[in-house]
């Protein structure tokens, strides 16, 4: 102890990238039910979204086949191309609870870690290293997560439609995006899944950020005194 | 002349309960020399935790200063009172604050972690520190599998992994049973004789004050009295005559 007495108040150290993937690893798989929960709120988000687009992505195009006997009545009347309104609707709403569902789970996740936000900042942890923990395990969480519930969504998806349309649905699977003969854009189901899979990853990580960048500039006392 | 390692000058704190404005602390003035065990005591509300806080760097005092080794406190960037607390202090606090996923050395080699020890260096050291408190043989316990008295062993032990030159603790024996309690308070105090550690305590427990080498009475944000040891120990012989 007799090296540090009197001597100057130094810089505290920056810890090596690979050592925060370490500890935010560590930390995912010590607590995995925990962090299993998290993951499923997620997983489900990015599964309805996944699901509701393919749906539509699907039905589009038998659609486009001919295919259009098995279609209910009211969305034929939607013929006008693209994506009926009934469908788009659908889409936002399933966007909107994928949003403030992934927000919710990652601010609960970290919300109730904010004790141990305030003891690592007393033993030394820098702000900017308490927010890139977290970071990470959120971006781990987001993108297994949102991976899962892609492909979850999509096959679910494609499984509700062999009910109605048999193996059409593989003949005419609407896998890359394309561009209708009226000009309508179809994404296509392997946009769908990637952009399913970026999403959630994004929303995971934004999610976690707020309030762990809010945990970390509150004065170590304060942010061991929250209860939650 | 004395060596001062803790000068606290006019330290007022405040805080913002709706409209209200609460003092926590008014104007504390407190000098603490190197090397003593010194007691803060008061009620709850007292404002001796939030006193405490100042002298940790866990909290920002609204007015006064604090100097540590003649530093003052408040001009120092994040980053030095990062390093300020990683190197310089122990915290030791009522609830023990252990992370409650890592095993007892984990908890004990985080500190390490931060000050950028390698991993055998830290790991060597841990488990040292874990046989000084007794706990050779609970390395890889977490702290829901150990008790009380052994998660404020660990705890302790975590605070010494980077040998600070102050050890802060709140409450330590509030949480614990009279004789484990005194346990704690007797390694403490062997930490502060043999190590030579500055042991700033805060505590309404009465064990603390016969190992105290001054202890000071906070009442409404405001020193009431400091007393030397001899001084208490005048006043438990009046209550042990009784």
């Amino acid at each position: 102890m007799a090296q540090h007495d009197q001597g100057q108040i130094e810089q505290q150290i920056e810890l090596p990238f690979a050592e925060s993937v370490r500890i935010s690893f560590q930390s995912l798989m010590i607590r995995f039910w925990r962090s299993i929960i998290t993951t499923a709120g997620i997983t489900l988000g990015i599964a309805f979204l996944v699901s509701v687009w393919t749906n539509s992505e699907i039905s589009e195009a038998m659609k486009v086949s001919g295919r259009t006997d098995q279609i209910t009545s009211f969305e034929e009347e939607e013929s006008t191309g693209g994506i009926s309104i009934k469908d788009k609707w659908l889409i936002l709403m399933s966007l909107i609870v994928c949003v403030v569902g992934i927000a919710n789970s990652m601010l609960m996740a970290v919300t109730e870690r904010f004790r141990e936000i305030g003891t690592m900042k007393c033993l030394g942890a820098l702000d900017r290293f308490v927010v890139r923990l977290f970071l990470l395990e959120s971006g781990f969480q987001g993108l297994a997560g949102a991976v899962v519930g892609a492909l979850i969504g999509c096959i679910g998806s494609i499984l509700l439609n062999l009910k109605d349309f048999g193996l059409d649905v593989f003949f005419y699977f609407p896998f890359f995006p394309a561009v209708g003969d009226d000009g309508t854009v179809r994404y296509g189901v392997l946009l769908i899944i990637l952009g399913g899979c970026v999403l959630g990853m994004i929303l995971a990580v934004i999610g976690a950020a707020f309030p762990a960048w809010r945990a970390a500039k509150l004065p170590p006392a304060e942010a061991m005194r929250t209860e939650v | 002349m004395a060596d001062i390692v803790v000068r606290a000058e006019g330290v007022v704190k405040e805080y913002r309960m709706g409209s209200n404005v609460v003092k926590a602390l008014n104007g504390v003035n407190l000098e603490i020399v190197r090397g003593e065990y010194i007691s803060l005591m008061g009620p709850s509300g007292s404002g001796k935790s939030t006193l405490f806080n100042m002298i940790g760097a866990l909290d920002h005092p609204t007015g006064g200063d604090i100097y540590i080794d003649r530093q003052n406190m408040s001009h120092l960037s994040m980053s030095q009172i990062a390093w300020f607390r990683c190197h310089r202090v122990g915290y030791i606090f009522q609830n023990y604050n252990l992370l409650y996923v890592m095993t007892a050395l984990e908890n004990v080699t985080l500190p390490m972690i931060f000050a950028g020890l390698s991993v055998s260096e830290r790991n060597d050291k841990g488990v040292e520190l874990l046989k000084m408190v007794g706990l050779g043989d609970r390395t890889h316990h977490r702290p829901d599998e150990l008790s009380g008295g052994q998660c404020q062993r660990v705890a302790i032990a975590r605070a010494l992994a980077n040998d600070p030159t102050i050890i802060l603790a709140d409450e330590p024996t509030a949480n614990l049973d009279m004789t484990t309690g005194r346990e704690i308070i007797n390694l403490i105090k062997e930490l502060n004789v043999r190590q030579k550690v500055t042991v700033i305590s805060a505590t309404h427990d009465a064990k603390m004050l016969d190992v105290s080498d001054r202890v000071v009475n906070i009442r409404d944000g405001m020193i009431e009295r400091i007393r030397n040891r001899d001084e208490i120990e005048i006043e438990i012989g009046k209550v042990g005559g009784h």
